[in-house]
C-alpha cells in the first residue's frame, strides 16, 4: 500500500447559509482546497463525497454526479458515500484506499450538508435515519434521547456529573472563539450550560451540537508525489473503521462505543503509536457525553475518568491532550456529512502550524474520530507531517 | 413517518405481543427477531419465541424536544428496559410517577397508541412500559 498525504484543504464557514445552497457550499470548499494544494483541475483523478441526508433535507440524491458537474470536473469518476454523521470519515477512508492502492495519484474528498432549508423538526426526523428507524425512532426516540440514555448510564456507573459534561461544552466554545470558520465564536460558562434547559434529560440545549450548513474538502496525493505540489504535506499514517449494532438497545454496554475502541485499535496498530503519543484530537462531540466517552474509548483517559478529566481542564488547548481545538461539533457546528472532512482539515492546519490562536504547540501527531449515529459506525485517522 | 402502513402492519405481532425469536444453537433470545443469529450466523437455528413482558429500567431520559408525530406528548419518558430474559429494548414509559422512574425500577408492558400517521393514516399501536 502506498503512503497517502493531504496536500490541500478547504472549508466554508459553518453556520446558517441562507444565501448559499448545497452547490455553492461544495464549490467554495473544493475551490479553496484545489487552490491550497496547487493542483490543476485536470490533476484530480477521482472524487469522493460524504453526505448523509440530502434526499430528506433537499430532495436531492445523486450527489456524486452533482459535485463533479458543479466543479466542472466531468467526466472524472465521482462517488457519494453515506454513513450517517460519519459520511465524511468513510469518504476520506475511501479516498485513502483509492490512492493507497495505486489506482490514482490525486483525488479530492469532500463532505457537505445543507441542513437549514427545512424546519428543525424535519431536520431532526432526517437525522433520526442514523438510528434504528423501525424499532427505536418509531417509538419516539430522538438522537438527543439516545445519547441521554448513554449519559444516564455513565452517570450511574461512574458518577459522571452534568457539570463535568458541561465542561466539554465550555471548553469547546472557548476554542471556537479563535476559529474563524466556527459557528458559535462565543464563550459560555458552566452556569450557562446548566440553565440551558433540557432537550432530553440529562442533556441540555448547550450539551448538543447545532444543526448547521457547511462543506469541507481535502486533496489527497500519494506521499511519493505529494511534495511536487505542496511543501508541507500531512501524511495520514492510519485509517481504522468499525461497526456496531444499529439499535442502541442492543449494545452490551451504553458507557463505551465498541466501534470507537476497535477503530482506534486498528489505527494505533497501523501507526505504531499508543494513545499517549497523540498530541491533539478532533473527537465526535455531537453531544458532550460523546466527548467524554470518546476520550475514554480512544485511550486518553481510563473508563469513567473522562468527565473528571474534562472538568479538571486536562482536555483544554495545550493541556494533557488538546481535544477539539477547532471548537468541535459543539461550537464549530455539525453539518453532518461535512464533519469528518472538517476534522481532517483541522488536523492538517494544526500540523502545518496554520491554526492561529488555537494552534496546539508542538503538534506532531493528530487524531480524528468520526461517529455515525449512536456509534454504529466509527472511523479513526492518525496524521503527522510527511 | 408518512405512508407507514406496511411498516406498522408487518410488525404487528412484535409490536403488540413482544414476539421475538431464539437461537437454538447458542441459546440467545432476540427482540426484535433477527433473520440471522449474529453470533452463530449460518450455523444458527432461529425459532419463534415470546419475550417476557416484565423487566426493569436499564436507562431512561425525559424527552422535551420531540420528533414529528410525538409533539403533543412532551415531555415523555424514553427508556431502555431489560426484560427478565436479559433482552434490552427501547420503549416509552407511561403512567409512571416521576419519583419512581429510576434505573432498576420494575416495569411491565402495556398496550398503547404510539402515533398517528397523519390525519387520515393508520394509527400505530404497540408496546409501552409502565412502572409496576
Amino acid at each position: 500500500m502506498k503512503g497517502v498525504s493531504i496536500i490541500g484543504v478547504g472549508l466554508t464557514k459553518f453556520g446558517e447559509h441562507w444565501n448559499a445552497g448545497f452547490r455553492e457550499l461544495i464549490s467554495e470548499a473544493a475551490g479553496k482546497a484545489i487552490t491550497d494544494a496547487h493542483v490543476d483541475g485536470q490533476d484530480v483523478q477521482a472524487i469522493f463525497g460524504g453526505c448523509m441526508a440530502s434526499g430528506r433535507l433537499l430532495g436531492q440524491e445523486h450527489i456524486g454526479a452533482l459535485i463533479a458537474d458543479q466543479l466542472g470536473m466531468n467526466p472524472v469518476a465521482s462517488t457519494r458515500l453515506e454513513a450517517a454523521c460519519a459520511s465524511g470519515g468513510v469518504a476520506l477512508r475511501a479516498g485513502i484506499m483509492a490512492v493507497a492502492s495505486g489506482a490514482y495519484d490525486v483525488v479530492a474528498v469532500g463532505g457537505a450538508e445543507k441542513m437549514t432549508e427545512v424546519s428543525t423538526e424535519e431536520a431532526s426526523t432526517a437525522l433520526g435515519g442514523a438510528g434504528d428507524q423501525e424499532w427505536e425512532l418509531f417509538n419516539g426516540a430522538t438522537f438527543p434521547a439516545l445519547y441521554a440514555l448513554m449519559a444516564r448510564r455513565h452517570m450511574q456507573e461512574y458518577g459522571t456529573s452534568e457539570e463535568q459534561m458541561a465542561a466539554c461544552a465550555v471548553k469547546n466554545h472557548a476554542n471556537a472563539v479563535n476559529n474563524e470558520f466556527a459557528r458559535y465564536r462565543k464563550a459560555v460558562t458552566i452556569a450557562d450550560v446548566m440553565k440551558s434547559g433540557y432537550i432530553a434529560s440529562p442533556l441540555k440545549l448547550l450539551d448538543c451540537s447545532p444543526i448547521t450548513d457547511g462543506a469541507a474538502t481535502v486533496i489527497l496525493c500519494s506521499s511519493e508525489k505529494a511534495k511536487k505540489y505542496c511543501d508541507t504535506p500531512v501524511e495520514i499514517i492510519a485509517s481504522g473503521q468499525a461497526s456496531d449494532t444499529l439499535a442502541l438497545a442492543q449494545r452490551t454496554t451504553l458507557t463505551e462505543m465498541k466501534a470507537t475502541k476497535e477503530a482506534a485499535r486498528q489505527a494505533y496498530t497501523q501507526a505504531k503509536i499508543q494513545a499517549k503519543d497523540v498530541d491533539f484530537a478532533e473527537v465526535h462531540d455531537c453531544f458532550t457525553i460523546a466527548e467524554v466517552m470518546a476520550t475514554e474509548d480512544l485511550g486518553f483517559f481510563e473508563k469513567g475518568k473522562g468527565g473528571p478529566a474534562a472538568a479538571a481542564g486536562e482536555t483544554a488547548l495545550n493541556a494533557k491532550v488538546s481535544i477539539n481545538a477547532s471548537g468541535g461539533l459543539k461550537a464549530k457546528g455539525h453539518p453532518v456529512g461535512a464533519t469528518g472532512i472538517a476534522q481532517a482539515v483541522e488536523a492538517t492546519l494544526q500540523l502545518q502550524q496554520r491554526a492561529g490562536k488555537r494552534q496546539v504547540s508542538n503538534a506532531e501527531i493528530g487524531l480524528t474520530h468520526n461517529v455515525g449515529g449512536s456509534g454504529a459506525t466509527c472511523v479513526v485517522h492518525v496524521y503527522k507531517r510527511l | 413517518m408518512k405512508n407507514a402502513t406496511p411498516l406498522i402492519w408487518r410488525n404487528s405481532a412484535a409490536r403488540y405481543n413482544l414476539a421475538g425469536n431464539h437461537c437454538e444453537t447458542c441459546g440467545k433470545d432476540y427482540f426484535p427477531e433477527r433473520v440471522v443469529c449474529p453470533t452463530c450466523r449460518r450455523r444458527g437455528k432461529l425459532s419463534a419465541k415470546q419475550m417476557p413482558t416484565d423487566g426493569k429500567i436499564y436507562s431512561f431520559t425525559h424527552v422535551h424536544a420531540a420528533p414529528a408525530g410525538f409533539e403533543h406528548e412532551t415531555p415523555y419518558y424514553i427508556a431502555i428496559v431489560e426484560l427478565e430474559n436479559g433482552v434490552h429494548l427501547l420503549t416509552q414509559l407511561v403512567d409512571s410517577p416521576a419519583e419512581k422512574v429510576k434505573i432498576g425500577t420494575n416495569v411491565k408492558m402495556c398496550f398503547r397508541r404510539i402515533f398517528e400517521d397523519g390525519k387520515e393514516g393508520l394509527i400505530a399501536y404497540g408496546f409501552k412500559f409502565k412502572v409496576v
